[in-house]
């Protein structure tokens, strides 16, 4: 035993000790990040999950009662006149809206976000900050600044129809306020940055040596396209189509101002029972289905489009 | 150096926070005259700042989840009994102020506030149909402008998606009472609804340039508002529904945690002076309910149909009690099946 008091540490110690050392700094320095994401989002997420198991109080707020009827009522309700247990039907074609809308706009900014980001990628590095620039533009503006914008270029004596009244084109304005349209144009233009911006740094990254590999090889313009460049720019689009994807399930500023508000949207439904519903548990039972419904779509294409990339090579 | 600078921007902030007294307003939305405002400033050196909300039940909602930091709010005749009854207003006895004489006697023993403990008139006003009258010339005194537009209006119709409101004009459109829990009736009510609503454009607030700019011809509107389009397009005319509108008063409440209790005080009072209330009146168009007032306001609105209410019409305006909660919840459902 005297012998090993020369060595204090038994070998490894040392070592260890450091590793500890390491992880406790680690945990340090993400602690503020763990701090904001307890506080900022699983706190206010349990708050919701408890809520949804409530009694909807008189006059808003909750009864503290446990009730299951919050997440029954999304999807069975009783019908008001004769007491039979119905589907909930306003809800699902209001969240099947919400859906459809989403899958549009990802679809439109697709169609216009990844030439615009191909253009951009492919100019003089100098110019390539210019556009990108531009493309920021927009977010200077509040949301609600633009949308009323979009307002003015659609409405009855807006620019467009002016123009093409002008141009002898139509004999009496379109009807372009409040309709469908509208709502596609304001949401496609919303979010066609959040699209160009992933699509852009995924195109930047292409090594243009393999496009001309594929010409030199007889590909035509399509098929180089299609089997060279899509799978090579693919994570972009990936990560472009969930940035469109998820906060268009939820918005509701631009379909309300733009679309007239006649038809609720999702977000308008979880709206309407925190305010003039007075149905907070429902509120909050409709808005964790929508999360959840999220949540498995994205797992979904996520495994779908990485099991294909895994394949494909 | 710098540690005296800091020093000095220190002493110069605590003595800005101790001087400076302040006012948060949280009232409706393009409601609040800035001229009004800055007067309120001007006199008192109270510095004010304004928060705006689109419906009460955003309002009710925002304060019961607490931390807002508001001072005042100006809830609806039919929900002022909800915000007392839930503890959310100060008993601040208005009655007692030192311009409550100037308050129109009708205003004083009202049934959301007996003898005006909590609240002071801010506005009334009325909720009836508003039409463009180049596109449609025919009678305009009945809710059938929505519920059964005539041709020439389809399709340019708006409806302010303001639950109690719509509610209240559907039901008396078809005979009944505010706040029924008649299921046929309502049944009718709802189907009339849906039916009605394929001729509509939108539902939507803040509509006075769509209208003024002719995007839309005709709906459900206030009164105050309807003017307000008037002024901009000498065509467009409101309509009191001769089946029943709705009649409206929103009063000035101080919140029970108000951070700034006497300047929320000292404002309750400011308004019930008839020249302060004639400011109300000249910006955003509806009555107030302040006797003498109508010396200091503008002109037109001594003729105006908007605000005078023709004789004949006089009896069928109605004022929508508070509805018991499990009518309420029968008509979310019927508002989310109509827009569904």
């Amino acid at each position: 035993m005297s012998e090993m008091g020369a060595t204090p540490y038994p070998p490894g110690e040392l070592e260890r000790e450091a590793r500890a050392a390491d992880t406790r700094r680690r945990w340090l320095l993400s602690l503020p990040a763990l701090v904001i994401i307890i506080f900022a989002a699983a706190g206010p997420l349990l708050v919701m999950v408890v809520y949804s198991f409530l009694t909807p109080g008189d006059y808003g707020n909750v009864k503290w009662q446990f009730s299951l009827e919050g997440w029954t009522n999304t999807i069975v309700q009783r019908d008001i006149f004769d007491d039979t247990l119905i589907w909930a039907d306003a809800h699902l074609s209001i969240f099947w809206r919400s859906l459809s809308l989403s899958l549009i706009t990802t679809l439109l900014t697709l169609i216009f976000g990844v030439p615009t980001a191909w253009f951009i990628a492919t100019q003089p590095p100098g110019k390539r900050e210019f556009w990108l620039f531009l493309v920021t533009v927009p977010f200077w503006t509040n949301l609600l600044v633009r949308t009323i914008a979009i307002q003015e270029l659609i409405r009855s004596e807006g620019v467009i129809n002016l123009v093409l009244l002008k141009l002898g084109i139509i004999d009496a304005p379109l009807q372009m306020m409040f309709t469908d349209f509208a709502i596609g144009f304001g949401m496609t233009y919303v979010y066609l940055p959040l699209m160009v911006l992933p699509v852009y740094a995924a195109v930047d990254k292409l090594d243009f040596r393999l496009v001309e590999a594929a010409h030199d090889l007889y590909a035509s313009r399509w098929t180089a396209f299609r089997r060279v460049i899509l799978p090579l720019i693919k994570p972009g689009i990936i990560a472009g189509s969930i940035l469109v994807f998820i906060p268009c399930l939820g918005a509701y500023v631009t379909p309300r101002v733009l679309g007239g508000g006649k038809n609720l949207m999702f977000g308008n439904l979880i709206e309407l029972q925190f305010g003039q519903g007075r149905n907070w548990p429902l509120g909050a039972a409709l808005s964790l289905m929508l999360m959840v419904a999220v949540m498995v779509a994205l797992i979904w294409y996520v495994r779908v489009t990485s099991r294909e990339q895994a394949d494909g090579r | 150096m710098k540690k005296l600078a800091i020093a000095a921007t220190a002493l110069a902030f605590t003595a800005t926070g101790a001087l400076a007294q302040e006012l948060n307003i949280y009232n409706w939305g393009n409601y609040t005259n800035p001229k009004l405002i800055e007067k309120f400033e001007a006199e008192t050196g109270i510095k004010v700042t304004i928060t705006d909300y689109d419906s009460n039940d955003t309002a009710l909602a925002k304060v019961k989840a607490g931390g807002h930091g508001f001072d005042i709010v100006v809830p609806s005749a039919s929900y002022v009994p909800i915000w007392v009854g839930e503890g959310l207003l100060a008993e601040t006895r208005p009655d007692q102020m030192e311009n409550f004489k100037n308050v129109d006697p009708v205003w004083v023993n009202v049934d959301w506030d007996p003898g005006r403990k909590y609240t002071v008139p801010w506005q009334w006003g009325t909720t009836g149909v508003v039409v463009n009258t180049k596109y449609y010339d025919g009678d305009i005194d009945t809710s059938a402008i929505f519920m059964d537009p005539p041709d020439e209006l389809k399709g340019k119709i708006n409806v302010v998606p303001e639950m109690g409101d719509v509610m209240g004009l559907a039901i008396m459109y078809y005979g009944g009472k505010p706040c029924t829990d008649d299921k046929e009736l309502l049944k009718k009510v709802r189907d009339g609804l849906v039916a009605a609503k394929q001729h509509w454009l939108g539902m939507d607030y803040g509509n006075i340039e769509k209208f003024a700019k002719e995007d839309l011809w005709a709906g459900v509107n206030w009164n105050g508002s309807t003017f307000r389009m008037r002024l901009q397009n000498e065509n467009i005319k409101y309509g009191y529904p001769k089946e029943g509108y709705v009649v409206w008063m929103d009063s000035v409440g101080v919140l029970k945690d108000a951070q700034n209790m006497d300047e929320a005080k000292a404002f309750q009072n400011f308004i019930m002076d008839p020249e302060n209330a004639a400011l109300i009146s000249e910006f955003a168009r509806y009555a107030n309910g302040i006797t003498g007032s109508e010396a200091f306001m503008p002109e037109d609105m001594k003729t105006a149909r908007e605000i005078q209410i023709p004789a004949e019409l006089k009896d069928k305006g109605v004022f929508i009690p508070t509805c018991a909660p499990e009518t309420q919840a029968l008509y979310t459902r019927i508002w989310t099946d109509l827009q569904k």
